[in-house]
Order: structure tokens, then C-alpha cells, then sequence
């Protein structure tokens, strides 16, 4: 702070190629919309797949070239950290765009739209992974939840829909509010936005009664975001109502962006107020995993079954970091966990969307009473739900167990009563997810065929859907077997966190 | 400068939207609320701005970006409930219990 010239930046465009390769592609999605006429508007689809494509090969370069990047006086950086995020963004939206291929099509819904809200999410997320500061934060993390508010509700004739999306909008504006009101109180305690001079002026300053109410509400605005008990009530009507390829989106993106935004606020901003925040983290991964398990357990819908599932193991994500804030100990490896456990809960989860659309493509319904005997009538897809489901429950040699396995390393290596009873809780409760995660495989593999659907289902799906089905069971599958490459983005997250 | 008094206000206004959020039952209503509670957060930015005086204005700035951020979510909002009442001719949030648990 001080006397800088503040209207001389020097903007970096190679570490910004990411962000403007997609604002490229959002304009040229819009004026494609307007150009073409009905039948084509799937060329819509096409650029915004090839945009996102286009995307990683800066982010490439960028990590070849392992340089710290820092724009705006240190509060947009691009480092290490931020590009395997940006990565994982861009990755799972490309998927979520091969999944929208042939669902926005069939059922006829505005398509040029669809994608450019898409786009600017994903904008969002990757403006949000290098925020260094709390107003980029907060402008990336509404640009990721603002364009979903509409995407929820794109089912526009169906009211199921427009509830979802109604819930929705109103919680998280809530939230939104709720979090601006905690940082407007950081700022006025400190006098600081940006995270380091945030992590300078609140050292020595844990037991100040304004900065304890101030990281609480904070953290019950973040908490909505990643949807953890006691404030996911609106994700298992939101992800039931909104069309599935934003469910996936919505359980990966914004839900990784969430967790993003948290980390950073809590661990560079606010390292010295752990005291703080660890204990309400503690609160909220052990309700989180206990409530959401023992809510799925009673699920008969796959998609809500799914939705409470996605809470669940916000909750496990969660685990990392409330153990080694309440233990005292370094939070590297919290850190590193927690990216890992981000990383293959995407892949894997966005493999579980891709199935439900695959299967309730032919009108089958998303009911589990109407999965049962999938696997004999088409048994590809009865292996794929096997992969996927038996992957989210942590079974090995699928890449499940090695996201729980990071988890529960980083919890004993930080020791201690509060965390090793956390991890109990957990333990637990990765057995309870079993059961709900092996009726699924078992109503699919075991049950008699539903007599109605026993015949139709030679149409393959789409080619798009197919490709996104074949990403996500190859790295399921390869993780499983090769961790190492889930561990090279967890290393990327340790770089970060002893730069401080 | 009177700090506290602006910060009363701001968690007055802040509490009031929180009691309309849960007492009213028409959306354009909760919206409204809602936009009581980000105006409560505006009014605390620009009240320690006045008293910190950081040569880039930071306060200003932030209260600059809520307001913004604000107009175009209270857009999102008017949209969704317009959906809405055209499919039900309703704007009451006790209607929305098709899902429950």
C-alpha cells in the first residue's frame, strides 16, 4: 500500500490466455446463435467444446514452464496451484459440454444460451482459482453461481424445474449476503483485501470477538456453496429438478470452486485465526458426512441419491483441513489431501451424471426401481455403473480409494484426539456410503429386468456421450492403478502452501 | 466520525432482511429482503472506508462491486420468478413443495 502509481499495471496475457481464449469463445458462441439458423445451432456446442479444448494448451505451457505469474499487485496470481485448478475446471467443463451434446439437443431447449451460461461459469471458476484478493474472490465465485441460477430453471415449461432453480437462487444469494457481510467486517478490522496483507494484519488477533463473527459468517457463506450440513437443503432439490448435465456441473464446478474459494480465504488469509475456523470445519465435516449418508440410505431417486452422496463427500473433502487446523499441525498436507480428493471426486462423479444420462436417455426413469436388471439388458452399461458407483464408495483398484486413502494419511499425520475421532466419524461412514453406493450396482446387476424397458435399448447414445463416458471411466480406472497422477496436482497445492 | 452508529444500522437493516427472509412468503418480497441484507453490507464498507481512508479507496470499490453484483443477480431473481408465474400464476414460496427430503 502507499504511494504505488496506480494506473500503470502490466497484464500478463499468457497467464491470462485461459481466461481470454474463453471470453473469446462466449462471444463467438453468442453471435453463432444469432447467425445460425435452427437446424445447425449444434455447431454452438462444437466451438464451445473447442474453445475449452483451446484453452489447455496455454495452461500447458504455463505449467512447463513452472514460472509464478502475479498480476494487479499480488492479487491475481497464477502459479502452480491455480493452473492445475484451472485444469481440473476446464477438464470437467468440457466433459459436462460432451454430456450436454445430446441432451440440450433432444429435448429442443435454447442452445446458443445454454453454452455461453456455461462458458461464463467457467469463466467464473477460472478468475476464482488465481483471485488473491476478496473482491476478485467474491466477483468469481457470483460469475460461477449467477449464470446457474438460470441454467437450474432451463426446463423452462417443467415446474420441477423452475422450483429448483427458485431454491436455488434464493439460498445462494442469501449466501452471498451472508458472506459479504463477514468479509465487509475483515475489511474494516484489517484495512486489508489482499490475502497476504490479510494473513499479516490478523496474526495475534484470534480472540478479537468482531474477526471470530466475521470468519463464522464467512464460513457459513462458503458453506452453502459447498453444500455441507446443516445448509444443503437446497442441493437435493436443486440437483433433482435442473437438467442432469448441470446436476454433474453443478456437483463438480461450482462445488470445486466453493471448496477453492474456502481454502484460500481460510488458509492464506486466515492462518492464524485456525483456532477459529478449525473447530466449525470439524462440525461441518462430521455432520456433513453423518446426516447426508444417513439421508441417502433412504433415497429411491438416483439423481437425489447422488445429490446427497456429492454432500457426503464435501464432507469427507472437508475432513483434511478440520484435522490439521484443530490439531495445530502444518497444513500442507491437508492441503495437498484436499486437492487430491478434489481432483478424483470430478472425475468420478461426473462419470456417475454421465451413466444416469446414458441410461434415462431412452425414457427410462431416473427411479432406481426402473435401473433394476440394467446390466442384462445392456451390459456395458451395467459395467459403468459398477465402475463408477463401486469408484465413489472407495473400493480399490478404483480411483476412489486413493482420494479416501490421502485423506485419512493427512488426518494421522496431524495427530491428536479431536482429529483421530474425526476420522472415526469418517470411517464409519465411508462403510454406511457402501451400502447405499452396492444397492445401486446390485438393483442393476441382480434384479430382475423391469418388464417395459427390456426391448428398446439398442440405440447407443450419442457419440459425445460415449467420448465423455470413455474420459471418465479411463482416468477412474488409470487413477486407480497409477495415483501418482492424482498425487502431481496435491503436490501442486503443497508448493502453494509452503510458499507461507 | 461516529463508526458504531453506521454499524448499527448496517446490522439493523442486516437483521431486518434476515426477518423478511423468513416471514414473507411472496418471492419479490424475499428478494427484497435479500437486497436489505447487501445494502446492510454496503453501508459497513462505506462506514469503515470514511474511517480507514486507504489511499485506493478499497471500500468504495468493494461497495461499487456489491451494488453492481447485486442489480444483476435482482435480474437472475425477476427472471426466475417470472418463469415461475407464468407456469403456476403464483409467486408464493409455500408452492414450492413438489420436492421434499
Amino acid at each position: 500500500m502507499g504511494d504505488k502509481d496506480l494506473l500503470v499495471f502490466q497484464i500478463d496475457y499468457l497467464a491470462l490466455a485461459p481466461e481470454l481464449i474463453v471470453v473469446a469463445t462466449m462471444i463467438i458462441v453468442l453471435a453463432l446463435d444469432l447467425i445460425l439458423p435452427r437446424p445447425k445451432k449444434y455447431w454452438t456446442a462444437t466451438v464451445a467444446v473447442a474453445g475449452t479444448a483451446l484453452a489447455l494448451v496455454p495452461l500447458a505451457f504455463l505449467v512447463f514452464e513452472g514460472e509464478v505469474r502475479s498480476m494487479f499487485d499480488g492479487s491475481y496470481v497464477v502459479d502452480e496451484f491455480a493452473l492445475v485448478l484451472k485444469g481440473l475446471f476446464l477438464v470437467a467443463a468440457y466433459i459436462v459440454f460432451l454430456m450436454s451434446h445430446s441432451y440440450i439437443e433432444s429435448e429442443r431447449y435454447y442452445q446458443g444460451e445454454y453454452y455461453f451460461l456455461l462458458l461464463a461459469s467457467l469463466l467464473g471458476s477460472l478468475v476464482m482459482a488465481s483471485s488473491r484478493d476478496l473482491i476478485i474472490l467474491f466477483i468469481g465465485i457470483e460469475l460461477v453461481t449467477g449464470p446457474l441460477y438460470m441454467l437450474s430453471g432451463w426446463r423452462k415449461g417443467d415446474i420441477k424445474s423452475n422450483e429448483a432453480s427458485m431454491k436455488y437462487f434464493l439460498l445462494g444469494i442469501l449466501s452471498t449476503a451472508i458472506l459479504l457481510y463477514g468479509m465487509s467486517f475483515l475489511y474494516g478490522l484489517t484495512g486489508e483485501i489482499t490475502f497476504e496483507g490479510l494473513a499479516e494484519a490478523t496474526a495475534g488477533m484470534a480472540d478479537e470477538p468482531a474477526l471470530i463473527m466475521a470468519v463464522l459468517l464467512m464460513i457459513v457463506g462458503f458453506a452453502f456453496k459447498i453444500s455441507a450440513v446443516p445448509f444443503h437443503f437446497w442441493a437435493p432439490d436443486t440437483y433433482e429438478g435442473a437438467p442432469t448435465p448441470i446436476t454433474a456441473y453443478l456437483s463438480v464446478n461450482s462445488k470445486a470452486a466453493g471448496f477453492v474459494a474456502m481454502l484460500l480465504v481460510m488458509y492464506l488469509a486466515l492462518p492464524d485465526v485456525a483456532e477459529v475456523w478449525a473447530p466449525a470445519l470439524w462440525l461441518l465435516a462430521a455432520l456433513s458426512m453423518t446426516i447426508a449418508n444417513l439421508s441417502a440410505l433412504r433415497q429411491t431417486n438416483i439423481v437425489r441419491l447422488l445429490a446427497y452422496s456429492s454432500v457426503a463427500q464435501a464432507g469427507f473433502m472437508l475432513v483434511p483441513f478440520a484435522a490439521a487446523g484443530v490439531a495445530g499441525a502444518d497444513l500442507q498436507e491437508a492441503f495437498a489431501a484436499t486437492v487430491i480428493y478434489l481432483v478424483i471426486y470430478a472425475v468420478m462423479n461426473l462419470g456417475a451424471f454421465a451413466v444416469v444420462i446414458a441410461v434415462t436417455r431412452n425414457g427410462r426413469s431416473g427411479e432406481l426401481s426402473a435401473w433394476s436388471g440394467l446390466a442384462r439388458v445392456d451390459p456395458k452399461l451395467g459395467v459403468l455403473v459398477a465402475v463408477f458407483f463401486f469408484s465413489l464408495a472407495g473400493i480399490p483398484p478404483l480411483a476412489g480409494w486413493f482420494a479416501k486413502f490421502a485423506m485419512f494419511r493427512s488426518v494421522m499425520i496431524a495427530g491428536g484426539a479431536a482429529t483421530v475421532a474425526l476420522a472415526v466419524i469418517a470411517a464409519i461412514n465411508a462403510v454406511i456410503a457402501l451400502y447405499y453406493y452396492a444397492k445401486v450396482v446390485k438393483s442393476v446387476w441382480l434384479d430382475d429386468p423391469v418388464a417395459e424397458f427390456a426391448e428398446d435399448d439398442d440405440e447407443r447414445p450419442a457419440g459425445s456421450l460415449r467420448l465423455a463416458l470413455g474420459i471418465t471411466v479411463v482416468l477412474t480406472v488409470i487413477i486407480g492403478f497409477f495415483p501418482a497422477l492424482a498425487t502431481f496436482a496435491g503436490e501442486a497445492a503443497r508448493v502453494i502452501a509452503s510458499g507461507f | 466520525m461516529l463508526l458504531s452508529q453506521f454499524l448499527v444500522l448496517g446490522a439493523a437493516l442486516f437483521a431486518f432482511g434476515v426477518y423478511g427472509l423468513l416471514v414473507r412468503r411472496n418471492i419479490v418480497l424475499i428478494l427484497l429482503s435479500v437486497e436489505l441484507m447487501l445494502n446492510a453490507v454496503n453501508i459497513n464498507l462505506i462506514a469503515f472506508e470514511s474511517v480507514l481512508a486507504s489511499p485506493e479507496a478499497i471500500g468504495h470499490v468493494f461497495a461499487i462491486f456489491v451494488i453492481t453484483v447485486a442489480a444483476a443477480e435482482v435480474g437472475i431473481g425477476l427472471a426466475i420468478v417470472l418463469m415461475i408465474f407464468r407456469n403456476r400464476k403464483s409467486a408464493n414460496v409455500d408452492d414450492l413443495n413438489l420436492m421434499r427430503w
